[in-house]
């Protein structure tokens, strides 16, 4: 049996801004925006889920956050996934990329055995494209990054697609490795009614009293937590401390529309149109 | 996102008091195990999760893919009948999600709900694509083959319903017995203790399913509706059934309608022989009718929204037409016509989930038979009286809608003149408007909505209390002319003017139902208001209309058809 870890990412739903987005600090005001299930890790645990539709596969799904990302978690159940763990802790906060690869990573080996490791491209937040890559660098996969589709999977080997900028690459590996995944890999599919019967009760340990503890672990309501110590964690590689990634500053821009002018389709008017360029400072090739 | 589970379905939805129903479904909340329900609250809240779901999938799938589905249409080729791949594509998301076992309980993969909260979900499903519903809505075979068949059947056939692995039919219609079943002739055959299906059926919707259920004469030189007995038939399993045509039709292009050929096709006997139509066509229909009111609504939801947006968006003589009264005049009539139709509908599905549900007490040994008989006797009547009610509304909608788009609403750019198309079958299947119009008289002369009526009248009411009085005086002046009618003593007067009657109750018992909610909550009291200064006039115009033909026609009704006859 494969063992597949998608790591996944609750964000703000930069696409459905309902009020003021950015604080007048530069930071984002997350209070008006919908936390979400980062698309593109939508995609990745899509894959995941085609896979176990195809080979016998067990489907975990992780993600780093504070304890109402059990939201995205609950929702990958509902789907399909096998199982659901939240890595949550107060020194994991404000972690960057490299920080936060490390706290993954430690709970990817926690879980233990992986074959295959599924993550988004990018989140739609930071757009930085950096954890899965930085993850698997930590845990010594091979990585493939932009993956926009699925070509083949069998017990020992799996053929995906890469995209590139000018090229599409057909790439064939053995296990284990790391895929990025892109929203081009598939359309993801629907919550399942019965799964939103069995899982919306599920809940982190702490949530439950000491008497529906019990019943809930019958049941399967139980979405385990792992905190610094519970990974074994270096708290100087952890969350702010972890990341040396430092914002200088931020700048807000909004882009204004000066006056229109038009040069003529002429010789002189088109030499005219690349002078002015050049005196704005906007560069061509 | 948009999501097609809207405010005003929950509203109405929340309106619908299904608690005791939810109890006897989940057992009183007794079941253990990672999907049982224990408490009202785990109940609504999960049934709102799949509601919501459902939406999504409706407003963000399948509404986009409609109008493939409409240009592709269910094709035929060499006797094999293809679904367009939109079609395909739907029912698979619908299946993986679980909703195609709705109703079904969760032992064969269902999902157990009350048929009040399914039915929002065949709403929701038809709002985007009418035709899917015709297969989406054949659930019902699965309900009948679950209510009537043995074990061993309901095993072999429930499981792959809710899987999606099948689809089915209801092979009721013949070339002579269309509205009157009585004159079915397909036989059913026993030889050496197997049954054989022999003969042809026309207008079956996806009769080129998997399993259909066929109603057969299995007396042989039998007439009428006593020798016909209910047949599960599985292609599956035979295959001595034919498909000969798919129709061309008019629209719901997506669900093909086929002509079947019967070759001493082996098949099993449903339930007690001779009781086919008596008993299970009768179940089966019911549970058809809603589905095609559901169907008619859900039309009539997406025409309106489509006008609305329409006439926000065309300008003329400086101004969004939305401005014009002719137009804002045709879009209130739209809104106060299908919220007062939904809230019909979801109470008309309510009366079928407690008649279910004193049928399921009843089968367990509970003495409920008094409770059963009324509660079947309301939803006997409340069937009819919606598929009268929203399948000619949702025509007359569709009909505004186009006029609202003027030009444009002719033109196949425009989805309303899908919708238009789609919804002028749903007053003829299932049972014609005329033929609900008979079923309705039968109740009404037993006086079936005799309590509720009464029930009105003793409500206390808090802020609409001249309305209240309106309403009294009208329920008073519709038994005075129900009598009236009666006194005439002559079967074709009584017939003739049967729709009149039919639409008074129509509009006086969505009266009774809208005035504790509008009285209660006052976002509605100016819409129920609207409705009630509408439906005054046109109550007023009807009785009077009747009183009319009483006293110029009368018992002399029938001279009205002699320039017709040949």
């Amino acid at each position: 049996m494969k063992k597949i870890v998608v790591l996944a990412k609750q964000v703000p739903d930069t696409a459905n801004i309902t009020g003021k987005a950015m604080k007048d600090d530069g930071t984002i005001n997350r209070a008006v925006l919908p936390a979400i299930f980062n698309p593109e890790d939508l995609n990745a645990l899509e894959m995941a889920l085609e896979i176990k539709d195809k080979i016998d596969a067990e489907v975990h799904v992780i993600t780093m956050g504070p304890p109402r990302a059990i939201d995205i978690l609950k929702h990958a159940l509902y789907m399909g996934a096998d199982k659901a763990a939240l890595i949550t802790d107060r020194k994991f906060a404000a972690a960057d990329t490299l920080a936060t690869s490390y706290s993954l990573s430690g709970a990817i080996e926690k879980i233990g055995d992986v074959d295959l490791v599924l993550a988004g491209r990018q989140a739609i937040d930071g757009d930085t494209a950096q954890v899965g890559p930085q993850v698997a660098d930590k845990i010594g996969f091979n990585q493939i990054t932009y993956v926009s589709k699925l070509q083949e999977i069998t017990d020992d080997y799996i053929i995906v697609q890469r995209d590139g900028e000018t090229q599409t690459e057909v790439i064939k590996s053995k296990f284990p490795v790391l895929l990025t995944v892109t929203d081009e890999a598939n359309n993801p599919r629907y919550s399942n009614c019965l799964n939103m019967l069995k899982f919306f009760k599920s809940n982190i340990p702490s949530a439950f009293s000491d008497d529906e503890r019990k019943i809930a672990e019958e049941n399967g309501w139980v979405i385990p937590s792992y905190d610094l110590e519970s990974l074994e964690l270096d708290a100087e590689k952890c969350g702010l401390n972890g990341s040396p990634t430092k914002v200088h500053k931020i700048k807000s821009i909004t882009l204004t529309g000066g006056n229109l002018e038009m040069y003529d389709n002429q010789h002189t008017g088109i030499h005219k149109l690349i002078d002015d360029i050049k005196k704005d400072y906007i560069e061509v090739d | 996102m948009s999501n097609f589970y809207t405010k005003n379905r929950k509203f109405y939805l929340s309106q619908q008091k299904i608690k005791p129903i939810i109890e006897d479904l989940e057992n009183n909340f007794q079941n253990s195990g990672s999907d049982a329900i224990h408490s009202h609250e785990e109940a609504e809240q999960w049934y709102d999760m799949v509601l919501k779901n459902a939406g999504d999938i409706c407003s963000n799938f399948i509404w986009p893919r409609s109008e493939e589905v409409d240009i592709k249409g269910a094709t035929f080729k060499d006797g094999i009948v293809e679904w367009a791949d939109a079609t395909k594509e739907n029912m698979k998301i619908l299946g993986d999600a679980g909703y195609l076992g709705g109703t079904l309980p969760r032992q064969y993969g269902g999902l157990n709900l009350p048929v009040t909260i399914n039915s929002a979900i065949v709403e929701m499903v038809s709002q985007a694509d009418a035709s899917l519903m015709n297969l989406y809505g054949l659930q019902d075979i699965a309900v009948t083959v679950f209510k009537f068949g043995t074990e061993e059947q309901k095993n072999r056939v429930l499981p792959k319903f809710c899987h999606g692995e099948v689809s089915g039919s209801m092979a009721l219609t013949e070339p002579d017995a269309g509205s009157d079943l009585q004159a079915v002739q397909l036989k059913g055959i026993e030889k050496d203790g197997k049954w054989y299906l022999d003969g042809v059926k026309r207008f079956i919707t996806n009769g080129s399913g998997e399993i259909s259920l066929v109603l057969a004469r299995s007396e042989k030189g039998s007439k009428g509706g006593r020798g016909l007995s209910m047949f599960l038939y599985e292609r599956y399993r035979d295959d001595n059934m034919i498909v000969r045509r798919i129709e061309d039709k008019h629209g719901i292009h997506g669900s093909p309608t086929c002509e079947l050929q019967f070759n001493m096709a082996e098949c099993e006997l449903v339930g007690k022989r001779k009781f086919g139509l008596i008993k299970y066509v009768m179940s089966l229909m019911n549970g058809a009718r809603l589905g095609v009111s559901a169907q008619a609504l859900g039309i009539a939801q997406a025409a309106y929204e489509e006008a609305v947006k329409y006439a926000n968006e065309r300008e003329q003589f400086g101004k969004t037409i939305v401005n014009i009264p002719a137009v804002y005049q045709m879009l209130k009539n739209m809104q106060a016509e299908i919220e007062t139709s939904r809230l019909l509908f979801y109470k008309t599905a309510t009366a079928v989930d407690f008649e279910d549900m004193y049928e399921r007490k009843h089968s367990k040994g509970e003495n409920v038979r008094q409770e059963l008989k009324q509660a079947k006797s309301i939803a006997d009547i409340l069937t009819p009286l919606s598929k009268f009610v929203i399948t000619e509304m949702a025509n007359k909608v569709c009909y505004d809608s186009v006029q609202i788009h003027g030009g444009c609403g002719y033109m196949k750019d425009f989805p309303v003149e899908r919708l238009s198309r789609d919804a002028r079958i749903t007053n003829i299947y299932e049972g014609t408007t005329q033929l609900q119009v008979v079923a309705v008289l039968s109740g009404l002369k037993s006086n079936i909505l005799k309590n509720e009526l009464d029930d009105f009248k003793s409500y206390e009411v808090q802020n609409l209390k001249s309305e209240k009085e309106l309403i009294a005086a009208f329920i008073d002046e519709y038994y005075k002319v129900f009598e009236s009618i009666k006194s005439v003593n002559n079967r074709d007067f009584f017939d003739y003017v049967g729709n009149h009657i039919t639409e008074i109750i129509s509009i006086i018992y969505r009266l009774v139902l809208f005035l504790p909610i509008a009285d209660k909550n006052d976002e509605k009291a100016d819409l129920f208001k609207f409705y009630l200064y509408e439906s005054m006039s046109r109550l007023n115009y009807l009785i009077d209309r009747i009183e009319t033909f009483k006293i110029s026609y009368g018992d002399k009704i029938e001279k009205l058809k002699n320039d017709f006859i040949n």
